[in-house]
């Protein structure tokens, strides 16, 4: 990708950490960290890798997206939005009575493949799209996004089987890898060590990204399937928070709300 | 006028630092959900006596249970969507059927969580776990009931399940008053219609009563605070005193307080002027927790207008 193509996608990265924090603000409410550390994966995912649009979002081929680790849905609503799914304004509704825009994603809103918030669900359910896709020899790919906290649910180690065991090479799981979840460290809540070689022995094919490394992710993404007939894992680098520093690797900001003057100097750090 | 009290989940946090104290069985399992649970306090005071499985709710249920059948008392916090629904075959076979006597606490229970979406709303769960035998329901509706309800959880030899929220609530009930399994509490006397409500939409119920008074009504306030057993006595006393029933639950309509009573009553004997208020077979409104209750007609003025319609 040309130097010039990056730099937009940069200030795309900016701008949709800038709409995030003003969702979670109009409404107080929200997830803020975990957006942050997701957006970069969605800007790439979205602007670069997905044959997805609002004019194909009906059509069979289009490639899916499902995300898993759902509270992060405002991220994926500012995305959406900037990919023409909804005008940006829909978004001051978010969180508000009668509003479809709740705080994990629904088919209610244009753009979004499944219903999620409960965690542990969407690589089932992607598993089964990449498996339909399969069968009927179509050309799509599913991308799913996973967090790292939310790799306890056993639900996700069985899929990992099912998608190792039906060889589907057309899906790709990434893992918002930020090392947090709500109560502190993922590695002193449970054990998800050592993932990569798990993963390995699952039978997935992985690469591990720095997860706010847009053009490393981008030459990543495309590059599925890594290996033929294996499901494909990218481990991504994140740090929960990215992009305001007092938030930032800060379990704290898992689902908090930035008051007045901490909104302002993250706006004020939120700049090219 | 009611006053204000504590969230009924802060008092059950509390109880148990207390229980912890004199206690080392006292055992308390999370899901990543100390937070939410308000367990913080007790995680820093006694963290030999809190097991973390991470985001693993039906894990957690199995462990507990194993702890359980090992001597603990152990009390299960997690959010009641998941607790409820995730690990329900768990809840069925390794703590009910068993009969492993681990103490199911589901927090931010009902609408609690409300504009985070049906995913973490809880309006299943008395349904699904009054078909369970050989567990009983607890859905205390303000700070004394959720007191009581720990101290019973505690000695209970028996599968328990109690059902919290996570807003403030009201002072229903004295330090007088008397607490025990299974036997409704009559909030407010009144013998033109009967409110027989649950958990947190006693208070709502209560202050339909006072609407009603205003203009006349008097209406009686049953707080049933246990699902299973069911009081039948205090059901059919107020059948056969008033002249309709109004059940309040902050619950789908199906399956809940309101049936357990229809077939109460029917099975007795009685026909009556009958509504159940709760969440109806729909696509679930979206916003707060008061939003959503409020659009249902659960809250004062909904559930007067409600009680002169019947
Ligand atoms: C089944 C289920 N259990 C619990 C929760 C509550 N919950 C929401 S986010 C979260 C932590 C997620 O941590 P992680 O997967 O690491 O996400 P991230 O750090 O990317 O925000 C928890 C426990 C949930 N949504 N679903
Ligand atoms: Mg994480």
């Amino acid at each position: 990708m040309a130097l010039d193509d990056i730099s937009n996608l940069e200030k795309k990265s900016v701008e949709y950490r800038r709409r995030i924090l003003k969702c979670i603000k109009k409404a107080n409410t929200g997830h803020t960290a975990g957006s942050l550390s997701c957006v970069d994966i969605l800007n790439v995912l979205y602007n670069r890798i997905m044959n997805v649009s609002p004019e194909n979002f009906r059509e069979s081929d289009r490639d899916r997206y499902i995300q898993s680790k759902g509270h992060s849905v405002e991220a994926l609503f500012v995305v959406l939005s900037d990919r023409g799914f909804f005008p940006e304004s829909d978004l001051d509704t978010f969180s508000k009575f009668q509003s479809h825009y709740v705080g994990h994603p629904t088919r209610k809103v244009n753009g979004i493949e499944h219903n999620t918030g409960a965690l542990g669900h969407g690589l089932s359910v992607s598993a089964g799209i990449a498996l339909a896709g399969k069968m009927d020899g179509a050309d799509y790919n599913v991308y799913t996004l996973l967090g790292d906290g939310e790799l306890a649910e056993g639900s996700n180690w069985e899929a990992f089987m099912t998608a190792s065991h039906y060889n589907l090479d057309n899906l790709l799981a990434i893992v918002d890898y930020n090392k947090l979840q709500i109560t502190g460290p993922v590695q002193e809540v449970y054990n998800l060590e050592p993932f990569r070689d798990r993963m390995e022995s699952f039978g997935w094919e992985v690469r591990e990204v720095d997860g706010h490394n847009l053009a490393e992710m981008e030459k990543v993404f495309s590059r599925i399937p890594f290996n033929k007939e294996k499901p494909n894992l990218v481990i991504a680098h994140t740090i929960k928070g990215k992009g305001v520093s007092f938030m930032e690797d800060n379990y704290k900001w898992h689902h908090k709300v930035p008051n007045d003057k901490e909104y302002d100097q993250a706006l004020n750090e939120l700049v090219l | 006028m009611l006053i204000e009290e504590k969230a009924n989940q802060n008092v059950f946090s509390e109880s148990l630092i207390g229980l912890a104290e004199n206690d080392p069985e006292v055992i308390v399992a999370t899901s990543d959900s100390r937070g939410s649970g308000k367990l913080i306090p007790f995680a820093e005071t006694y963290p030999k006596q809190i097991v973390e499985v991470g985001i693993a709710e039906q894990n957690l249920v199995g462990i507990s249970a194993g702890l359980a059948s090992a001597g603990k008392k152990v009390f299960v916090v997690s959010p009641s969507c998941f607790l409820t629904a995730r690990s329900l075959e768990q809840v069925k076979n390794d703590v009910a059927y068993s009969d492993h006597p681990v103490k199911l606490v589901g927090i931010s229970a009902g609408v609690s969580y409300g504009a985070l979406g049906s995913t973490h709303h809880s309006i299943h769960d008395l349904a699904v776990l009054r078909a369970i035998n050989n567990l009983t329901i607890i859905v205390p509706a303000d700070n004394f009931e959720t007191r009581e309800a720990v101290k019973y959880a505690y000695r209970s030899k028996e599968p328990v399940y109690i059902r919290l929220g996570k807003k403030p609530m009201y002072t229903l009930h004295s330090e007088h008053s008397r607490f025990e399994i299974g036997k409704a509490i009559t909030v407010k006397k009144g013998n033109d219609l009967a409110f027989i409500a649950t958990g947190e939409t006693v208070y709502r119920a209560y202050q339909a009563a006072q609407l009603l008074n205003q203009e006349g009504i008097h209406a009686r306030v049953i707080s049933m605070h246990t699902i299973k057993p069911l009081d039948k006595e205090a059901i059919v006393k107020a059948a056969k005193e008033c002249s309709s029933i109004i059940t309040v639950e902050e619950h789908f309509v199906h399956g809940g307080l309101g049936e357990a009573c229809a077939g109460c009553l029917m099975e007795a004997g009685y026909s009556i002027s009958f509504k159940i208020a709760g969440i109806p077979d729909e696509y679930t409104v979206t916003g707060s927790q008061d939003e959503i209750l409020s659009n249902y007609g659960i809250s004062g003025e909904g559930l007067r207008d409600m009680a002169k319609k019947y």
